[in-house]
């Protein structure tokens, strides 16, 4: 069983994602060790040079560092680096195109707020 | 320990064919390659020559520097390992261990007992009353445990099932990340294998292909997919590898990588781009319509 990846987005990328939703959502704790490049490797069977292209990213990122012969270790603060980053990255990931879509269909922004409320209210939360 | 394999210009003929001809490439430690080629292109061949079982016709191989033919300090570090004939062999799959034991200076016994129990292989059985998968499966076990500096896997995995396929992809990722060494995986399974290989030689009709990183040889197809008439005005002059229409749809394979102004022309135009598995650009890069860019 092979793990499905967006054909938009370079692979090195995805399993970075992937990596930040579990430290995000307290899956991986701060200090703990990540998955080793093997375990990767067999999980995604993506090639360890892929794997390694974006782990050397969090690492330069300062998300996550390398005890030398032992492995991966998520950094400290590193949630709260990337939950900002997130919010960061909002209102351009999420926002505009939600706003481009409803200009296309001519909804006004209170309609939009309408709507908001009424998943809110509707919501399974 | 870690060897260098260096080849330059080396071809090899038989009386009526040239089956190599004027390979020159060079093979880094810790890099797992992929030899690819078809039926017949000269893979086994290859392998041979750089294990040493036969000389080059012309041209040179040298390992850790030196001529590995008839190298006694070399022949130990070389290991190249194929389907063989063991119809007539009785003695069981311990001894070929033991043989491994005496021979190969890095053989780990206990990890090939590891990996026998993996791959569910009797070690007490006679070699020829194994099943061709199993009689595989002792091939992978020997290969791997051996770990030896250049290692050279033809095709053994092809007689295994899947899941002891599978088991093995595993293991050569862990062991290649414990034991770095030159492991050259030849294959045709590369669909299933692409995961494992780092670098890329494709051999067509005794010619290197290709040779050059995975990640860069599959970045050499690029799939354009809309209107036909769009694509068709996209792809006018790029290399064409392969075609194929459904109703007013067409998708073509050309040749990469796209730069980033052409990636723009194609959104802009209405087409799609989309990446290229390993698996469909060696099928179209060694078939007739790939091979003659018709």
């Amino acid at each position: 069983m092979k793990p499905a990846f967006d054909e938009k987005k370079p692979i090195f990328l995805q399993i970075k994602e992937q990596l930040e939703d579990q430290i995000v959502d307290g899956r991986i704790q701060e200090h703990e060790q990540i998955p080793s490049t093997t375990q990767m490797v067999q999980f995604y069977q993506v090639n360890h040079l892929t794997i390694a292209k974006g782990m050397n990213q969090l690492a330069d990122e300062g998300i996550i560092y390398k005890k030398r012969g032992v492995g991966m270790f998520v950094a400290e603060g590193a949630r709260e680096v990337l939950r900002q980053r997130r919010r960061d990255q909002f209102s351009e990931m999420y926002i505009q195109p939600m706003m481009q879509e409803a200009e296309k269909l001519g909804l006004s922004s209170g309609e939009l707020r309408r709507m908001i409320d009424e998943w809110k209210g509707g919501g399974t939360s | 320990m870690t060897m260098k394999v260096e080849l330059n210009d080396v071809s090899w003929r038989t009386k009526k064919t040239t089956v190599i001809e004027d390979v020159t490439m060079t093979l880094e430690p810790g890099m797992t390659y992929g030899l690819l080629g078809r039926n017949g292109a000269g893979k086994t061949s290859l392998l041979a020559l750089i294990a040493s079982y036969m000389q080059p016709t012309s041209g040179t191989i040298r390992i850790d520097g030196e001529n590995p033919f008839e190298n006694e300090r070399l022949a130990p570090h070389v290991c190249f390992l194929f389907n063989a004939d063991y119809s007539e062999e009785d003695g069981p799959a311990s001894e070929y261990l033991e043989a491994a034991a005496r021979y190969r200076p890095n053989f780990d016994q206990a990890y090939a007992e590891e990996l026998a129990a993996l791959f569910e292989l009797p070690l007490d059985v006679p070699v020829q009353k194994l099943s061709s998968g199993l009689q595989a499966s002792l091939e992978a076990v020997i290969g791997l445990a051996v770990r030896a500096p250049v290692t050279l896997l033809d095709e053994v995995y092809a007689g295994m099932d899947a899941p002891n396929r599978t088991r093995l992809y595993d293991a050569v990722v862990e062991d290649q990340a414990r034991h770095p060494r030159i492991i050259v995986l030849s294959t045709h399974l590369v669909s299933e294998m692409e995961y494992l290989l780092d670098h890329v030689c494709l051999l067509h009709e005794g010619r290197l292909l290709a040779d050059e990183p995975a990640a860069s040889f599959t970045a050499r197809g690029v799939t354009v997919t809309g209107e036909a008439a769009a694509v068709d005005a996209f792809v006018l002059d790029r290399e064409i590898l392969h075609t194929k229409e459904l109703g007013g749809t067409k998708q073509v394979l050309v040749t990469g990588p796209l730069a980033e102004e052409e990636r723009q022309a194609a959104a802009e135009a209405g087409l799609t781009l989309g990446s290229v598995s390993m698996q469909d650009l060696f099928i179209h890069l060694t078939t007739k319509e790939g091979a003659s860019h018709a």
